[in-house]
Protein backbone atom coordinates (compact mmCIF):
# COMPACT_ATOMS: atom_id res chain seq x y z
CA UNK A 1 0.00 0.00 0.00
CA UNK A 2 2.78 2.33 0.64
CA UNK A 3 4.65 4.36 -1.91
CA UNK A 4 6.37 7.45 -0.73
CA UNK A 5 9.27 9.55 -1.81
CA UNK A 6 10.17 6.74 -4.10
CA UNK A 7 10.50 9.18 -6.90
CA UNK A 8 13.61 10.71 -5.40
CA UNK A 9 16.52 10.13 -7.72
CA UNK A 10 19.75 8.63 -6.46
CA UNK A 11 21.93 10.12 -9.12
CA UNK A 12 22.02 10.88 -12.77
CA UNK A 13 20.20 8.15 -14.63
CA UNK A 14 19.54 10.02 -17.82
CA UNK A 15 21.42 7.98 -20.37
CA UNK A 16 21.95 8.94 -23.91
CA UNK A 17 19.38 6.91 -25.78
CA UNK A 18 18.56 6.17 -29.35
CA UNK A 19 16.69 9.39 -30.16
CA UNK A 20 14.31 7.89 -32.70
CA UNK A 21 13.23 5.03 -30.43
CA UNK A 22 12.90 7.38 -27.47
CA UNK A 23 10.61 9.63 -29.51
CA UNK A 24 8.52 6.61 -30.55
CA UNK A 25 8.33 5.51 -26.93
CA UNK A 26 7.22 8.97 -25.78
CA UNK A 27 4.58 9.01 -28.51
CA UNK A 28 3.15 5.74 -27.17
CA UNK A 29 3.06 7.19 -23.65
CA UNK A 30 1.38 10.36 -24.92
CA UNK A 31 -1.23 8.23 -26.68
CA UNK A 32 -1.95 6.58 -23.29
CA UNK A 33 -0.74 3.20 -24.44
CA UNK A 34 0.49 0.78 -21.78
CA UNK A 35 4.13 -0.26 -21.89
CA UNK A 36 4.59 -4.03 -21.47
CA UNK A 37 7.66 -5.98 -20.29
CA UNK A 38 9.01 -7.00 -23.69
CA UNK A 39 8.48 -3.60 -25.31
CA UNK A 40 11.44 -1.35 -25.96
CA UNK A 41 11.87 1.24 -23.21
CA UNK A 42 14.57 3.79 -22.34
CA UNK A 43 17.09 2.46 -19.81
CA UNK A 44 16.20 5.31 -17.45
CA UNK A 45 12.49 4.35 -17.54
CA UNK A 46 13.41 0.78 -16.64
CA UNK A 47 15.71 1.92 -13.87
CA UNK A 48 13.25 4.41 -12.39
CA UNK A 49 10.47 1.83 -12.34
CA UNK A 50 12.64 -0.95 -10.95
CA UNK A 51 13.59 1.37 -8.12
CA UNK A 52 10.08 2.62 -7.48
CA UNK A 53 8.28 -0.74 -7.68
CA UNK A 54 10.87 -2.63 -5.64
CA UNK A 55 10.88 0.06 -2.95
CA UNK A 56 7.11 -0.07 -2.93
CA UNK A 57 7.34 -3.87 -2.48
CA UNK A 58 9.88 -3.54 0.35
CA UNK A 59 7.53 -1.05 2.03
CA UNK A 60 4.68 -3.58 2.00
CA UNK A 61 6.88 -6.23 3.57
CA UNK A 62 8.52 -3.99 6.18
CA UNK A 63 5.07 -2.49 6.83
CA UNK A 64 4.00 -5.85 8.26
CA UNK A 65 6.31 -5.31 11.23
CA UNK A 66 4.73 -2.34 13.06
CA UNK A 67 1.25 -3.88 12.73
CA UNK A 68 2.32 -7.46 13.35
CA UNK A 69 3.58 -6.08 16.66
CA UNK A 70 -0.04 -5.91 17.92
CA UNK A 71 -1.60 -9.12 16.54
CA UNK A 72 -1.14 -11.10 19.75
CA UNK A 73 -2.34 -8.17 21.87
CA UNK A 74 -5.41 -7.11 19.89
CA UNK A 75 -8.24 -6.29 22.34
CA UNK A 76 -10.80 -8.74 20.89
CA UNK A 77 -11.04 -11.70 18.55
CA UNK A 78 -12.78 -9.52 15.95
CA UNK A 79 -9.92 -7.02 15.99
CA UNK A 80 -7.35 -9.77 15.95
CA UNK A 81 -8.84 -11.54 12.94
CA UNK A 82 -9.07 -8.25 11.04
CA UNK A 83 -5.50 -7.22 11.84
CA UNK A 84 -4.17 -10.65 10.90
CA UNK A 85 -6.01 -10.47 7.56
CA UNK A 86 -4.65 -6.98 6.95
CA UNK A 87 -1.07 -8.00 7.64
CA UNK A 88 -1.52 -11.00 5.31
CA UNK A 89 -2.78 -8.61 2.65
CA UNK A 90 0.34 -6.47 3.01
CA UNK A 91 2.44 -9.57 2.40
CA UNK A 92 0.39 -10.37 -0.70
CA UNK A 93 0.79 -6.78 -1.92
CA UNK A 94 4.54 -7.04 -1.50
CA UNK A 95 4.55 -10.21 -3.59
CA UNK A 96 2.41 -8.73 -6.40
CA UNK A 97 4.79 -5.80 -6.52
CA UNK A 98 7.96 -7.89 -6.56
CA UNK A 99 6.45 -9.84 -9.46
CA UNK A 100 5.78 -6.56 -11.31
CA UNK A 101 9.32 -5.30 -10.61
CA UNK A 102 10.83 -8.55 -11.84
CA UNK A 103 9.28 -8.11 -15.27
CA UNK A 104 11.82 -5.29 -15.72
CA UNK A 105 14.68 -7.76 -15.54
CA UNK A 106 15.93 -7.91 -11.95
CA UNK A 107 15.08 -11.03 -9.92
CA UNK A 108 13.15 -10.83 -6.67
CA UNK A 109 16.07 -12.39 -4.84
CA UNK A 110 18.40 -9.62 -6.02
CA UNK A 111 15.86 -6.94 -5.08
CA UNK A 112 15.38 -8.41 -1.60
CA UNK A 113 19.13 -8.74 -1.11
CA UNK A 114 19.53 -5.03 -1.96
CA UNK A 115 16.99 -4.12 0.70
CA UNK A 116 18.59 -6.38 3.30
CA UNK A 117 21.97 -4.82 2.50
CA UNK A 118 20.46 -1.39 3.17
CA UNK A 119 20.98 -0.33 -0.46
CA UNK A 120 17.31 -0.06 -1.38
CA UNK A 121 14.81 1.97 0.61
CA UNK A 122 11.36 1.38 1.96
CA UNK A 123 8.82 3.94 3.11
CA UNK A 124 10.16 6.04 5.99
CA UNK A 125 6.82 5.78 7.81
CA UNK A 126 7.63 2.24 8.99
CA UNK A 127 10.58 3.50 10.97
CA UNK A 128 8.14 4.85 13.55
CA UNK A 129 7.01 2.60 16.42
CA UNK A 130 3.45 1.45 17.20
CA UNK A 131 3.45 2.18 20.92
CA UNK A 132 -0.20 1.54 21.84
CA UNK A 133 -3.25 -0.19 20.36
CA UNK A 134 -4.46 3.23 19.20
CA UNK A 135 -1.47 3.35 16.85
CA UNK A 136 -2.99 0.43 14.94
CA UNK A 137 -6.09 2.57 14.46
CA UNK A 138 -3.99 5.56 13.40
CA UNK A 139 -1.90 3.51 10.99
CA UNK A 140 -5.00 2.13 9.25
CA UNK A 141 -6.77 5.48 9.16
CA UNK A 142 -3.85 7.75 8.27
CA UNK A 143 -1.04 5.65 6.79
CA UNK A 144 -3.36 3.55 4.66
CA UNK A 145 -5.40 6.64 3.86
CA UNK A 146 -2.30 8.42 2.58
CA UNK A 147 -1.21 5.31 0.70
CA UNK A 148 -4.59 5.06 -1.05
CA UNK A 149 -4.27 8.71 -2.21
CA UNK A 150 -0.93 7.78 -3.72
CA UNK A 151 -1.94 4.46 -5.18
CA UNK A 152 -5.18 5.24 -6.94
CA UNK A 153 -3.45 7.34 -9.62
CA UNK A 154 -0.84 4.56 -9.97
CA UNK A 155 -3.57 2.27 -11.28
CA UNK A 156 -3.27 4.34 -14.48
CA UNK A 157 0.53 4.29 -14.55
CA UNK A 158 2.06 3.77 -18.00
CA UNK A 159 3.77 0.49 -17.08
CA UNK A 160 1.22 -2.33 -17.49
CA UNK A 161 2.38 -4.79 -14.81
CA UNK A 162 2.66 -2.02 -12.18
CA UNK A 163 -0.78 -0.62 -13.02
CA UNK A 164 -2.34 -4.09 -12.85
CA UNK A 165 -0.69 -4.83 -9.49
CA UNK A 166 -1.98 -1.50 -8.15
CA UNK A 167 -5.54 -2.25 -9.25
CA UNK A 168 -5.45 -5.45 -7.21
CA UNK A 169 -3.85 -3.70 -4.26
CA UNK A 170 -6.37 -0.83 -4.25
CA UNK A 171 -9.29 -3.26 -4.39
CA UNK A 172 -8.02 -5.07 -1.30
CA UNK A 173 -6.86 -1.94 0.46
CA UNK A 174 -10.25 -0.37 0.98
CA UNK A 175 -10.98 -2.44 4.09
CA UNK A 176 -7.66 -1.46 5.68
CA UNK A 177 -8.46 2.19 6.13
CA UNK A 178 -11.98 1.46 7.34
CA UNK A 179 -10.82 -1.02 9.99
CA UNK A 180 -8.34 1.62 11.24
CA UNK A 181 -10.97 4.31 11.38
CA UNK A 182 -13.35 1.99 13.22
CA UNK A 183 -10.70 1.48 15.91
CA UNK A 184 -10.33 5.27 16.19
CA UNK A 185 -14.11 5.75 16.47
CA UNK A 186 -14.34 3.17 19.24
CA UNK A 187 -11.47 4.68 21.20
CA UNK A 188 -12.57 8.27 20.77
CA UNK A 189 -16.05 7.38 22.07
CA UNK A 190 -14.60 5.39 24.94
CA UNK A 191 -13.23 6.33 28.36
CA UNK A 192 -11.08 9.41 28.94
CA UNK A 193 -7.98 7.21 28.85
CA UNK A 194 -8.99 5.65 25.55
CA UNK A 195 -9.67 9.06 24.04
CA UNK A 196 -6.29 10.30 25.24
CA UNK A 197 -4.67 7.26 23.68
CA UNK A 198 -6.33 8.02 20.32
CA UNK A 199 -5.24 11.67 20.53
CA UNK A 200 -1.66 10.69 21.36
CA UNK A 201 -1.55 8.34 18.36
CA UNK A 202 -2.81 11.11 16.07
CA UNK A 203 -0.24 13.51 17.54
CA UNK A 204 2.59 11.13 16.83
CA UNK A 205 1.53 9.96 13.33
CA UNK A 206 0.24 13.17 11.77
CA UNK A 207 3.51 14.75 10.65
CA UNK A 208 5.26 11.53 9.57
CA UNK A 209 2.16 10.72 7.48
CA UNK A 210 2.32 14.11 5.73
CA UNK A 211 5.96 13.32 4.94
CA UNK A 212 4.90 10.08 3.23
CA UNK A 213 3.96 12.07 0.15
CA UNK A 214 7.62 12.95 -0.34
CA UNK A 215 9.54 16.21 -0.58
CA UNK A 216 7.74 19.41 -1.63
CA UNK A 217 7.38 19.90 -5.39
CA UNK A 218 10.00 22.59 -5.59
CA UNK A 219 12.61 20.23 -4.09
CA UNK A 220 11.75 17.11 -6.08
CA UNK A 221 13.58 17.33 -9.39
CA UNK A 222 12.94 13.72 -10.39
CA UNK A 223 9.18 14.27 -10.63
CA UNK A 224 9.47 15.88 -14.06
CA UNK A 225 10.58 12.74 -15.87
CA UNK A 226 8.14 10.57 -13.93
CA UNK A 227 5.33 12.90 -14.95
CA UNK A 228 6.46 12.93 -18.57
CA UNK A 229 6.45 9.13 -18.55
CA UNK A 230 3.05 9.03 -16.84
CA UNK A 231 4.38 7.05 -13.91
CA UNK A 232 3.29 9.89 -11.70
CA UNK A 233 0.02 11.68 -12.40
CA UNK A 234 -0.14 14.12 -9.48
CA UNK A 235 2.63 16.00 -7.70
CA UNK A 236 3.62 15.29 -4.09
CA UNK A 237 2.06 18.54 -2.88
CA UNK A 238 -1.19 17.97 -4.77
CA UNK A 239 -1.63 14.54 -3.20
CA UNK A 240 -0.67 15.83 0.24
CA UNK A 241 -3.28 18.59 -0.03
CA UNK A 242 -5.95 16.12 -1.11
CA UNK A 243 -5.13 13.95 1.87
CA UNK A 244 -5.25 16.83 4.36
CA UNK A 245 -8.58 18.07 2.98
CA UNK A 246 -10.07 14.59 3.26
CA UNK A 247 -8.72 13.96 6.75
CA UNK A 248 -9.59 17.19 8.60
CA UNK A 249 -13.36 16.48 8.69
CA UNK A 250 -12.68 12.87 9.76
CA UNK A 251 -10.60 14.08 12.72
CA UNK A 252 -13.39 16.47 13.59
CA UNK A 253 -15.89 13.63 13.56
CA UNK A 254 -13.67 11.74 15.98
CA UNK A 255 -13.45 14.81 18.23
CA UNK A 256 -9.67 14.68 17.99
CA UNK A 257 -7.34 17.62 17.39
CA UNK A 258 -4.83 17.64 14.54
CA UNK A 259 -1.51 18.68 16.07
CA UNK A 260 -1.19 21.79 13.91
CA UNK A 261 -2.66 24.83 15.67
CA UNK A 262 -1.78 27.09 12.72
CA UNK A 263 -3.97 25.14 10.32
CA UNK A 264 -6.62 27.18 8.51
CA UNK A 265 -9.02 26.92 5.62
CA UNK A 266 -8.15 29.20 2.71
CA UNK A 267 -10.43 30.90 0.20
CA UNK A 268 -10.34 27.86 -2.13
CA UNK A 269 -11.63 25.63 0.64
CA UNK A 270 -8.27 23.87 1.12
CA UNK A 271 -6.79 23.34 4.55
CA UNK A 272 -3.41 25.06 4.80
CA UNK A 273 -1.01 23.23 7.05
CA UNK A 274 2.11 24.55 8.77
CA UNK A 275 5.66 23.94 7.57
CA UNK A 276 6.79 20.32 7.59
CA UNK A 277 10.04 19.47 9.37
CA UNK A 278 11.96 18.07 6.40
CA UNK A 279 15.06 17.66 8.53
CA UNK A 280 13.26 14.90 10.45
CA UNK A 281 12.32 13.25 7.14
CA UNK A 282 15.91 13.38 5.90
CA UNK A 283 17.16 11.94 9.16
CA UNK A 284 14.73 9.01 8.95
CA UNK A 285 15.68 8.37 5.31
CA UNK A 286 19.34 8.47 6.30
CA UNK A 287 18.72 5.61 8.73
CA UNK A 288 18.33 7.61 11.93
CA UNK A 289 14.60 7.19 12.58
CA UNK A 290 13.35 5.60 15.81
CA UNK A 291 13.14 2.06 14.39
CA UNK A 292 15.39 1.85 11.30
CA UNK A 293 17.84 -0.59 12.87
CA UNK A 294 15.12 -2.77 14.38
CA UNK A 295 13.23 -3.04 11.11
CA UNK A 296 16.24 -4.09 9.08
CA UNK A 297 17.41 -6.47 11.79
CA UNK A 298 13.97 -8.10 11.89
CA UNK A 299 13.93 -8.53 8.09
CA UNK A 300 17.45 -9.95 8.06
CA UNK A 301 16.63 -12.38 10.84
CA UNK A 302 13.49 -13.57 9.03
CA UNK A 303 15.49 -14.02 5.83
CA UNK A 304 18.31 -15.91 7.54
CA UNK A 305 15.95 -18.06 9.61
CA UNK A 306 14.12 -19.01 6.42
CA UNK A 307 17.28 -20.04 4.54
CA UNK A 308 16.98 -23.72 5.50
CA UNK A 309 13.36 -23.81 4.32
CA UNK A 310 14.29 -22.45 0.90
CA UNK A 311 17.20 -24.88 0.74
CA UNK A 312 15.07 -27.87 1.74
CA UNK A 313 12.33 -27.00 -0.77
CA UNK A 314 14.93 -26.71 -3.51
CA UNK A 315 16.59 -30.02 -2.56
CA UNK A 316 13.22 -31.78 -2.46
CA UNK A 317 12.25 -30.43 -5.90
CA UNK A 318 15.60 -31.58 -7.29
CA UNK A 319 15.23 -35.04 -5.78
CA UNK A 320 11.79 -35.46 -7.32
CA UNK A 321 13.04 -34.28 -10.70
CA UNK A 322 15.92 -36.78 -10.56
CA UNK A 323 13.59 -39.64 -9.61
CA UNK A 324 11.31 -38.79 -12.49
CA UNK A 325 14.25 -38.72 -14.89
CA UNK A 326 15.51 -42.09 -13.57
CA UNK A 327 12.09 -43.71 -13.89
CA UNK A 328 11.87 -42.46 -17.46
CA UNK A 329 15.32 -43.79 -18.28
CA UNK A 330 14.37 -47.24 -16.89
CA UNK A 331 11.28 -47.51 -19.12
CA UNK B 1 26.02 -14.73 -0.16
CA UNK B 2 23.49 -13.96 -2.87
CA UNK B 3 20.14 -15.72 -2.46
CA UNK B 4 19.69 -18.35 -5.22
CA UNK B 5 16.66 -17.85 -7.47
CA UNK B 6 13.48 -19.90 -7.03
CA UNK B 7 11.54 -20.79 -10.23
CA UNK B 8 8.84 -18.41 -11.45
CA UNK B 9 5.25 -19.55 -12.17
CA UNK B 10 2.29 -17.89 -13.86
CA UNK B 11 -1.03 -18.24 -12.06
CA UNK B 12 -4.44 -18.65 -13.73
CA UNK B 13 -7.73 -18.71 -11.85
CA UNK B 14 -11.23 -19.70 -12.90
CA UNK B 15 -13.76 -17.54 -11.12
CA UNK B 16 -17.08 -18.66 -9.70
CA UNK B 17 -19.06 -17.36 -12.63
CA UNK B 18 -17.84 -20.16 -14.88
CA UNK B 19 -15.63 -18.09 -17.17
CA UNK B 20 -12.31 -19.43 -18.45
CA UNK B 21 -9.15 -19.45 -16.33
CA UNK B 22 -7.67 -16.00 -16.34
CA UNK B 23 -4.09 -14.89 -15.75
CA UNK B 24 -3.86 -13.16 -12.37
CA UNK B 25 -0.13 -12.83 -11.74
CA UNK B 26 3.00 -14.76 -10.96
CA UNK B 27 4.84 -16.19 -7.98
CA UNK B 28 7.99 -18.07 -6.98
CA UNK B 29 7.99 -21.66 -5.74
CA UNK B 30 10.39 -24.57 -5.90
CA UNK B 31 7.85 -27.12 -7.22
CA UNK B 32 4.25 -27.61 -8.41
CA UNK B 33 2.85 -28.48 -4.97
CA UNK B 34 4.26 -25.37 -3.34
CA UNK B 35 3.30 -23.26 -6.36
CA UNK B 36 -0.35 -24.31 -6.04
CA UNK B 37 -0.34 -23.70 -2.31
CA UNK B 38 1.26 -20.26 -2.69
CA UNK B 39 -1.20 -19.40 -5.47
CA UNK B 40 -4.09 -20.18 -3.14
CA UNK B 41 -2.60 -17.98 -0.40
CA UNK B 42 -1.60 -15.07 -2.62
CA UNK B 43 -4.36 -14.91 -5.20
CA UNK B 44 -7.52 -16.32 -3.61
CA UNK B 45 -7.83 -14.62 -0.22
CA UNK B 46 -11.31 -13.33 -1.03
CA UNK B 47 -13.03 -16.19 -2.81
CA UNK B 48 -11.66 -15.20 -6.22
CA UNK B 49 -11.99 -18.63 -7.75
CA UNK B 50 -12.72 -22.33 -7.79
CA UNK B 51 -9.80 -23.63 -9.82
CA UNK B 52 -6.12 -22.73 -10.08
CA UNK B 53 -3.58 -23.49 -12.80
CA UNK B 54 0.12 -22.85 -12.29
CA UNK B 55 2.44 -22.91 -15.29
CA UNK B 56 6.22 -22.53 -15.27
CA UNK B 57 6.82 -19.04 -16.73
CA UNK B 58 9.52 -20.34 -19.04
CA UNK B 59 7.01 -22.73 -20.63
CA UNK B 60 5.09 -19.81 -22.14
CA UNK B 61 5.79 -18.82 -25.72
CA UNK B 62 4.71 -15.26 -26.44
CA UNK B 63 4.14 -13.31 -29.64
CA UNK B 64 6.77 -10.72 -30.39
CA UNK B 65 5.58 -7.20 -29.40
CA UNK B 66 7.65 -5.62 -32.18
CA UNK B 67 5.64 -7.61 -34.74
CA UNK B 68 2.23 -6.80 -33.35
CA UNK B 69 1.36 -4.53 -36.28
CA UNK B 70 1.89 -7.31 -38.77
CA UNK B 71 0.39 -10.05 -36.59
CA UNK B 72 -2.87 -8.32 -35.81
CA UNK B 73 -3.42 -6.27 -38.97
CA UNK B 74 -5.52 -8.94 -40.76
CA UNK B 75 -8.15 -8.71 -38.02
CA UNK B 76 -8.32 -4.93 -38.18
CA UNK B 77 -8.97 -4.66 -41.89
CA UNK B 78 -11.91 -7.10 -41.95
CA UNK B 79 -14.79 -5.07 -40.66
CA UNK B 80 -17.23 -7.45 -42.38
CA UNK B 81 -16.48 -9.90 -39.57
CA UNK B 82 -18.54 -7.73 -37.23
CA UNK B 83 -22.35 -7.72 -37.10
CA UNK B 84 -22.47 -3.92 -37.33
CA UNK B 85 -21.17 -4.18 -40.91
CA UNK B 86 -24.55 -5.45 -42.11
CA UNK B 87 -27.69 -3.39 -42.62
CA UNK B 88 -30.96 -4.76 -41.31
CA UNK B 89 -34.08 -2.70 -42.19
CA UNK B 90 -35.62 -0.97 -39.15
CA UNK B 91 -38.98 -2.72 -39.71
CA UNK B 92 -37.34 -6.07 -39.02
CA UNK B 93 -36.48 -4.99 -35.48
CA UNK B 94 -33.90 -6.66 -33.31
CA UNK B 95 -31.87 -9.42 -34.90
Amino acid sequence: MYTQALNTSDGDDRHVEDAARSAQFQARIDADERIEPNDWMPAAYRKTLTRQISQHAHSEIVGMLPEGNWITRAPSLRRKAALLAKVQDECGHGLYLYAAAETLGTSREELVDLMLAGKSRYSSIFNYPTLTWADIGAVGWLVDGAAIMNQIPLCRCSYGPYARAMIRVCKEESFHQRQGFEIMVTLSKGSEEQKAMAQSALDRWWWPVLMMFGPPDKASQHSDTSTKWKIKRFSNDELRQKFVDATVPQAKFLGLTIPDPGMKKNADGNWEYSAIDWEEFNQVLAGNGPCNRDRLAARRKAHDDGAWVREAARAYAEKRENRKAMAKAAE
Amino acid sequence: MATPNTPLWEVFIRSRNGLAHKHVGSLHASDTTLALQAARDIYTRRGEGLSIWVVPSNAITASDPSEKGMVFEPAESKIYRHPTFYDVPDEVGHM
